[in-house]
C-alpha cells in the first residue's frame, strides 16, 4: 500500500524540551488513521510538522511524496487541515472565513459547503466573536471538509461538538473514506478514533509506541468481565488467558484474553451465573496499558487474588493490585 | 466589599504579576527622562537672560506653541526645560495608560481569559476595578517619582511636585477614558482606537486654543492635556487646576461601572449584527485589507486634518516673530521664505515619525495574527509564508506612503492658502514623500524582528522611541555621532530647506529592503510560534 505520510526518526525540540523523540509514523493511502495520545504527548507538534508549520531537528518527513517544509504550496493544495485550537478573526462572519480558507485552499465545492453548513447547523452570518467553541470548530470543519483534498489532517476535530454533531462528523469521515481519501484524526477521545479508524498509532512522550489495525491492537488488551455468581469457583486466576481477577463477595471481575473467554465462561456458568456484564476491549484499555501504572506482561496470578478475598473496589483493584 | 467587586484583590495581584516588567520600565523611563531634562536645562540656560531669550523665541513661534504649548514664565528654568513634556510627553503617557487599561479589561474579555476567571469567585466589576486600581496607582507612582526626579535634577521642589502631580492626574483621566471606552466597544482594538482618538482630539484642541492671542482660549480649557499645561508648573504652580482631571476621573469611573452593569460579558453596548453568509475575501491580501483598512482610514483622516492645520500656521510664522532677536534669526536664516521652509521641514519631519509609528503598528499585525493563532489556519492552506507575510507588510508600506503623501499635500494646501503661494503644495509634497524611505526602514525593522525573534516584535516601538529621542534630545545629551546616525530619520533630507539628496534616499530604501529580506529569511526558517 502506498504511504501518504512517512515520518522516520523525527526529532523536534523546543529549547530544552524534546517534544518528539525519534518519532516513526506512517499513514497509508485511503485509510482513516487514528492518532492517539494524551495531552502534551506531541500530537499537535506532529501534525504541524506534517504541514511545515514547524521544522524538524532530525529525521525525514514525506507527505504525499513531498517535503512539507519546502513544497508548502503544492503540498497544501492537496491537503486540508483543521487546527486543534481554532482561532477566528472576531469581526469576520463564519461564512467569510469559510470562503476565505476555501479560496486559499484552491477552491471549495459550493454545494458540498452548503450541505455541510446544514448538516452542522451552523449559521454563517454570525460574527466569529459570537461563536461558541463548538461553532468555531464547525467553521474550521466545514472549510476543510468542503475542499477536494486528498489528505485531511484533523487535530482533535470534535472538541466542543455535541454528540449529535459528533455523529454528523463521523458520517463525513466515512464518506471521505468511501471516496478513497486519507484522513489523519488526532484525538484523545478514544471512542471517536475507535469508531472511525482503520488503523491507529499511539503516541506517548514524543514516540509512537503502538501502531496497527485495531483488530491487531486488540490482542494487546482484554475483555473486561463482571459476573455475579452463586458461589465463586476456586482457581479462576489460574485459567489460561484470565488476568487481574478481583473477587468481592459473590462478584467476579476479570480481564480476559480472547483465548481465555471460553474457559472463563464455562467456569462461571457452572458456578451458577446470576448476572454478567462484559465490555469489549476499548482504546481506554490500550491507553491504560501505555499510560497507566501497569507494567506490561505482569501475570494476573502475581496479583494474588484468591476466592473469597476482597481486594479493593472493582475498577481500581486492577491497578492497585498490580502496583 | 460588595459582591460585584469580589476578587478584585486577586486580579490586582495577577495584573501586577503580568506587568512586572512593563510598569516599572515605563515609570522609571519617565522619571529618568524628567531627571535628565532637568539636569540638561540648568546646563543649557545658566542665567536668566538666556532663559528669557529662549522662552520668548519659543512663545513667538506658532508651530512650537501649537506642538508644545506656551511658556508662562520666561524666567523660569523649569517651565523652559519641560516645555516639551507638559503636552507632548503627557500625550505619550496617556497613550501608554490607555494601552494598560485596555489590556486588563477589554483584551482579557475578548480573549476569553476573563470568562475563565469569571467562573471563580469573581464579581462583575472586579476586572474593571482592578484595571483602574493598577492604572491609577501606576499614575500616582509615576507622578511622584518624576517629581522627585525633577527636584533631584535641581529644579524647585514645589514646581516639581506640581509637574509630577500634573502627569499623574492627566494620566489618571485618560486611564478613566480607556476604562469607559472598554465598556463601549466589543473589541480591544476598537477601544484602544477610540481612546487614542480622544487623546488626539484633546491634543488638537489645546494646540488651537494655545495659539489664540494673548493667551489660551477656552479650547485649551476643554482639553485634559490643556489642563495639564494650565497647571503652569514652575510658572505659578496653579494647584487648583489639578481638580479638573481628578473630577473628570470621578465622573468617568462611575460611568464606566454603570455601563458595565448594563451589558453582558464579552458584549459591547451594541448587539452584533449578522454579516454576509458568503464572504468576498479571496485571499490573504483581501484579508489584510479587511483587517487593516479601518485603522488606516482613521490615520488618514487624522493626517489630513493635522496637515491642513499645521500647514495653515505657516502664515503666522513670520508675523509672530516680531522680537528683535527673532528678526535677527529670520535674517540669519535667509529671510521669510527660508523661515517658511524651515517651519515646513520641521513639521514634515514630525509627520515622518508619525507615519513610521503607523508602519510599526500596521506591520505589527504579523505578530498579533500569528500569536492569535490565525496564521496557523491560513498556512494550513496553499498559502505560502512569504505571501501571507507580504500581505500585512505590503499594506504597512503602502499605508506609510499614503499617509506621508496625504500629509505633504494637506500641509501644502494649508500653507498655500495661508500665504497665497501655490508652489508650496508641490514642495511640501516632495518633502513629505522624501520621508517615506526612513519610515519604511522602521516598518521593515518590524518584519526583521518578526522573522527572527517574534516575541520581541513589540520592541520596535522602543526602537522608534529611541529614534525620536535621539532626534529631539540627541544634541542635548551630547550623543556621539555614530549613535545619532543609527536613526534613519537623521538621513532623511529636511526638504524643502536643503536640496534633494538622492543617494541618501536610495541608501534608506536599500536599508529597508535589506531588513525586509532578512525578515523574510528568518520567517521562512523558523517555527510558527504561539
Amino acid at each position: 500500500m502506498r504511504s501518504v505520510v512517512e515520518m522516520t526518526g523525527v526529532v523536534k525540540r523546543f529549547g530544552a524540551v524534546t517534544a518528539l523523540d525519534g518519532l516513526d509514523f506512517e499513514v497509508a493511502a485511503g485509510e482513516v488513521h487514528g492518532f492517539l495520545g494524551p495531552n502534551g504527548s506531541g500530537k499537535s507538534t506532529t501534525l504541524r510538522l506534517l504541514l511545515g508549520l514547524l521544522r524538524s531537528d532530525a529525521g525525514s518527513i514525506r507527505v504525499l511524496g513531498l517535503d512539507p517544509w519546502r513544497d508548502v504550496a503544492s503540498l497544501h493544495r492537496r491537503l486540508a487541515y483543521v487546527p486543534g485550537d481554532v482561532a477566528l478573526w472576531p469581526n469576520l462572519t463564519g461564512g467569510e472565513v469559510i470562503e476565505l480558507l476555501g479560496r486559499l485552499q484552491g477552491g471549495q465545492d459550493r454545494a458540498r459547503r452548503d450541505r455541510l453548513l446544514e448538516l452542522f447547523e451552523l449559521d454563517p452570518t454570525k460574527k466569529a466573536r459570537t461563536y461558541s467553541k463548538g461553532n468555531r470548530q464547525k467553521v474550521a470543519l466545514v472549510a476543510a471538509l468542503a475542499t477536494d483534498a486528498e489528505l485531511f489532517l484533523l487535530d482533535e476535530p470534535t472538541s466542543g461538538l455535541d454528540p449529535l454533531m459528533e455523529d454528523a462528523f463521523r458520517g463525513c469521515v466515512r464518506e471521505l473514506r468511501a471516496q478513497g481519501r486519507t484522513v489523519v484524526l488526532s484525538s484523545h477521545i478514544l471512542s471517536e478514533a475507535e469508531a472511525l479508524s482503520d488503523r491507529v498509532s499511539i503516541i506517548r512522550s514524543g514516540r509512537v509506541v503502538e501502531t496497527g489495525p485495531l483488530e491487531q491492537l486488540r490482542h494487546l488488551t482484554r475483555t473486561s468481565v463482571t459476573a455475579d455468581v452463586a458461589a465463586v469457583p476456586p482457581g479462576l486466576d489460574l485459567l489460561p488467558g484470565v488476568h487481574d481477577v478481583v473477587i468481592t463477595n459473590h462478584r467476579v471481575n476479570a480481564q480476559v484474553d480472547p483465548a481465555g473467554l471460553t474457559l472463563l465462561m464455562q467456569a462461571l456458568t457452572t458456578a451458577g451465573l446470576k448476572s454478567l456484564t462484559s465490555h469489549p476491549p476499548t482504546l481506554e484499555d490500550l491507553f491504560l496499558r501505555h499510560y497507566g501504572e501497569i507494567p506490561a506482561g505482569v501475570p494476573a496470578a502475581a496479583v494474588g487474588s484468591s476466592p473469597g478475598r476482597a481486594t479493593g473496589p472493582a475498577p481500581g483493584g486492577r491497578r492497585a493490585g498490580d502496583a | 466589599m460588595p459582591e460585584t467587586l469580589a476578587g478584585t484583590g486577586v486580579l490586582i495581584r495577577l495584573g501586577l504579576r503580568r506587568d512586572r516588567w512593563l510598569l516599572p520600565l515605563w515609570i522609571v523611563g519617565f522619571a529618568l527622562i524628567a531627571y535628565s531634562t532637568a539636569l540638561a536645562g540648568t546646563e543649557l540656560y545658566p542665567d536668566v537672560a538666556s532663559r528669557v531669550e529662549a522662552a520668548t523665541a519659543l512663545n513667538a513661534t506658532a508651530s512650537m506653541v501649537a506642538l508644545f504649548g506656551r511658556i508662562y514664565d520666561p524666567t523660569s528654568i523649569g517651565a523652559l526645560s519641560l516645555i516639551k513634556y507638559t503636552a507632548f510627553m503627557t500625550a505619550i503617557l496617556a497613550v501608554l495608560m490607555v494601552i494598560l487599561a485596555i489590556r486588563h479589561t477589554r483584551s482579557d474579555e475578548e480573549s476569553g481569559r476573563l470568562e475563565l476567571l469569571g467562573g471563580g469567585r469573581l464579581g462583575r466589576d472586579a476586572p474593571l476595578a482592578s484595571a483602574l486600581t493598577i492604572s491609577l496607582g501606576a499614575n500616582v507612582v509615576l507622578g511622584l517619582l518624576s517629581a522627585a526626579a525633577l527636584a533631584a535634577g535641581g529644579l524647585p521642589a514645589a514646581g516639581s511636585l506640581a509637574f509630577g502631580l500634573g502627569w499623574a492626574a492627566t494620566g489618571m483621566a485618560f486611564s478613566a477614558v480607556a476604562g469607559l471606552a472598554a465598556q463601549l466597544t466589543a473589541s480591544a482594538r476598537a477601544a484602544t482606537g477610540l481612546s487614542i482618538g480622544v487623546i488626539a482630539v484633546t491634543y488638537a484642541l489645546r494646540a488651537v486654543g494655545d495659539l489664540a492671542e494673548p493667551g489660551p482660549s477656552v479650547l485649551s480649557w476643554l482639553s485634559p492635556i490643556g489642563w495639564n499645561q494650565q497647571i503652569r508648573a514652575f510658572a505659578g504652580d496653579r494647584w487648583w487646576v489639578l481638580v479638573l482631571p481628578v473630577s473628570l476621573c470621578l465622573v468617568l469611573v462611575p460611568a464606566a461601572f454603570a455601563l458595565r452593569a448594563r451589558r453582558d460579558l464579552g458584549a459591547g453596548l451594541r448587539a452584533e449584527r449578522p454579516g454576509p453568509a458568503v464572504g468576498s475575501l479571496s485571499g490573504v491580501w483581501d484579508l489584510a485589507v479587511r483587517l487593516q483598512y479601518r485603522v488606516l482610514l482613521a490615520w488618514a483622516v487624522a493626517f489630513l486634518v493635522f496637515g491642513v492645520v499645521i500647514g495653515s500656521l505657516v502664515s503666522n510664522v513670520a508675523e509672530l516673530l516680531s522680537s528683535p532677536n527673532a528678526q535677527d534669526l529670520i535674517r540669519m536664516l535667509g529671510g521669510r521664505q527660508a523661515l517658511t521652509d524651515a517651519f515646513l521641514a520641521a513639521e514634515i519631519s514630525i509627520m515622518g515619525l508619525l507615519a513610521a509609528a503607523y508602519g510599526v503598528s500596521s506591520a505589527g499585525h504579523l505578530r498579533s495574527e500569528e500569536a492569535a493563532g490565525h496564521t496557523e489556519a491560513l498556512l494550513g492552506t496553499a498559502t505560502t509564508r512569504i505571501r501571507w507575510a507580504s500581505s500585512h507588510f505590503a499594506f504597512a508600506l503602502a499605508g506609510v506612503a499614503l499617509l506621508l503623501l496625504l500629509a505633504g499635500v494637506s500641509i501644502g494646501v494649508g500653507a498655500a492658502v495661508g500665504v497665497n503661494d501655490a508652489a508650496l503644495v508641490g514642495s511640501s509634497t516632495v518633502a513629505a514623500v522624501a520621508q517615506i524611505p526612513a519610515a519604511w526602514v522602521v516598518t521593515s525593522a518590524v518584519l526583521a524582528v518578526f522573522g527572527w525573534a517574534p516575541r520581541l516584535a513589540g520592541a520596535v516601538w522602543g526602537l522608534l522611541l529611541v529614534f525620536v529621542a535621539l532626534g529631539e534630545f540627541g544634541v542635548l545629551w551630547n550623543a556621539p555621532d555614530w549613535v545619532m546616525d543609527l536613526s534613519p530619520f537623521r538621513h532623511s533630507p529636511m526638504l524643502p530647506v536643503g536640496s534633494g539628496s538622492v543617494p541618501e534616499l536610495a541608501g534608506l530604501t536599500v536599508a529597508a529592503a535589506v531588513l525586509a529580506v532578512l525578515g523574510y529569511a528568518g520567517w521562512r526558517r523558523r517555527d510558527l510560534a504561539a
